[in-house]
């Protein structure tokens, strides 16, 4: 119950974040998409289950607000959560690097997807530009809020994990 | 990896592989159901009116918090008041002046081809602020904090002080979307302001950076279009209502069917420091709505 409440909130945390606060503090127009880390996060600290379901209450905050179509953002992230999961099993919480790829990798997934669903089907071939001018920043800006945000994404879990552990031993 | 044993009691949890699965079916038919038809949005801004109302409340919070914050970064408090007032103050005076500055283009300008007199003229107008811009990078829409509950409709068209900005796509009780023209979906019926010629406004992601949008499919045998000619929206558009200022020819080339033109327009709009719009509230007539009104 602590987990739901916890990831509810965060998830709407970083998209008001997303969508507000880094509106401001953007470089050249590009905003970071927080929503990716936390749905990558949670796919590779909690395994594939936990992953899909962030990916697709991300996705589908997102959707709501701002999707032309309703869902298509939530298959794309919880897909990313999903594919994030299978990672779990070589995540280490003291390991940087992993994570690191993964988010980097995640948001590459997601602009390409992204493209070729709402860019591609709609003529717009000039698959180098996007990627140079959108793609590229975005996933640089991503890395480095990485770096800020999922110590304390991991932080959160760490801290989840030891009270849920404590209450299953209070019950038994 | 294999599910973990449950102990006891507990409840029986889906593997993930089935929840992908069903889920994935979930959205497919959410996309096509959005995508061919409008039965969803009712549905979604009830749910907006409960769940995302709250919401809509701390992003407001949050961003004017926020906007005023990095602003006394830079100037000092007490200016941001009189700022903003002075900004509203300006935004009105620049319409008046655009307003000014286009009767007094039809009275210098022998070819009258319209009588443009009453366009751009008193259209009601509700301000509102911007919330929330899109989660992403590759579209330009944003949420302003006006919504149906202040009589706001879909497909108003939206303002900011001396052009058009977009319109309204999707409305809540207390929340908007707007899409921008510069969107990259987005295509707009235009006019020549000087020739009165018809052309195509349409949004490029690619253009975006350096601040201009294109425009298409412009018919101009005599070569009367120059650069520096004002656009704004036709008369034939169904979206919009004829007059309202888009932008500036910056560049125009003859496409290679020799019949049309296209080229760069320099939106009026500075789309990179929006705060603050104009709704109009008046919707442009169209054919259906005519005949059901009368």
């Amino acid at each position: 119950m602590k987990r739901v409440v916890t990831s509810a909130f965060l998830i709407i945390i970083c998209f008001l974040f997303q969508t507000t606060v880094f509106k401001g503090l953007s470089f050249g127009g590009i905003v970071p998409n927080l929503l990716i880390i936390l749905t990558a996060s949670f796919g590779f600290m909690r395994g594939e289950r936990t992953g899909l379901i962030i990916g697709f209450f991300c996705g589908f905050l997102a959707d709501i607000f701002f999707g032309n179509v309703l869902g298509l953002n939530a298959m794309i992230y919880m897909y990313i959560g999903y594919a994030n999961g299978k990672f779990n099993r070589i995540f280490f919480p003291e390991d940087i690097k992993l994570p690191i790829c993964l988010i980097f990798a995640s948001d590459l997934a997601y602009g390409f997807l992204y493209y070729i669903t709402l860019f591609l089907m709609r003529k717009r071939f000039h698959i180098g530009y996007y990627f140079l001018n959108i793609m590229l920043p975005e996933m640089v800006y991503t890395i480095l809020i990485t770096l800020l945000l999922y110590p304390l994404v991991l932080w959160l879990n760490k801290k989840l994990e030891d009270s849920e552990k404590r209450s299953a031993r209070k019950f038994v | 990896m294999s599910p973990i044993v449950k102990k006891k009691g507990e409840k029986f949890t889906l593997p993930g592989k089935y929840l992908l699965f069903i889920l994935t079916l979930l959205c497919t038919g959410l996309i096509v159901i959005t995508f061919n038809t409008n039965l969803l949005s009712a549905p979604i801004s009830a749910v907006g009116g409960s769940f995302i109302a709250p919401l809509q409340e701390g992003i407001s919070k949050a961003g004017s918090w926020i906007a005023t914050r990095s602003e006394e970064l830079v100037q000092i408090r007490s200016l941001i008041r009189e700022n903003e007032e002075l900004k509203a103050q300006i935004d009105e005076l620049t319409m008046e002046n655009i307003r000014l500055q286009q009767d007094r283009y039809e009275l210098t300008n022998l070819r009258q081809l319209y009588d443009l007199d009453e366009q751009y003229d008193d259209y009601e107008k509700i301000g509102a602020r911007i919330i929330a811009k899109d989660s992403g990078n590759w579209f330009h829409s944003f949420v302003i904090n006006k919504g149906s509950d202040d009589g706001l409709k879909i497909d108003m068209n939206v303002m900011a002080g001396s052009g058009l900005v977009g319109r309204i796509v999707d409305v809540g009780p207390n929340w908007s979307k707007v899409m921008s023209i510069i969107d990259d979906n987005s295509n707009t019926s235009g006019m020549v302001l000087s020739t009165s010629d018809n052309l195509m406004v349409r949004g490029d992601l690619e253009l975006y950076a350096d601040g201009l949008i294109s425009f298409e499919k412009l018919t101009d045998k005599a070569d009367r279009v120059v650069e520096g000619d004002k656009i704004v929206t036709s008369n034939i558009s169904d979206k919009y209502l004829p007059g309202i200022l888009i932008g500036y020819i910056s560049s125009i080339n003859v496409d290679s069917n020799n019949l049309t033109k296209s080229g760069l327009i320099t939106p009026a709009v500075d789309f990179e420091h929006l705060e603050e719009v104009l709704v109009i509230t008046q919707l442009k007539q169209t054919v259906g709505s005519s005949i059901g009104d009368s």
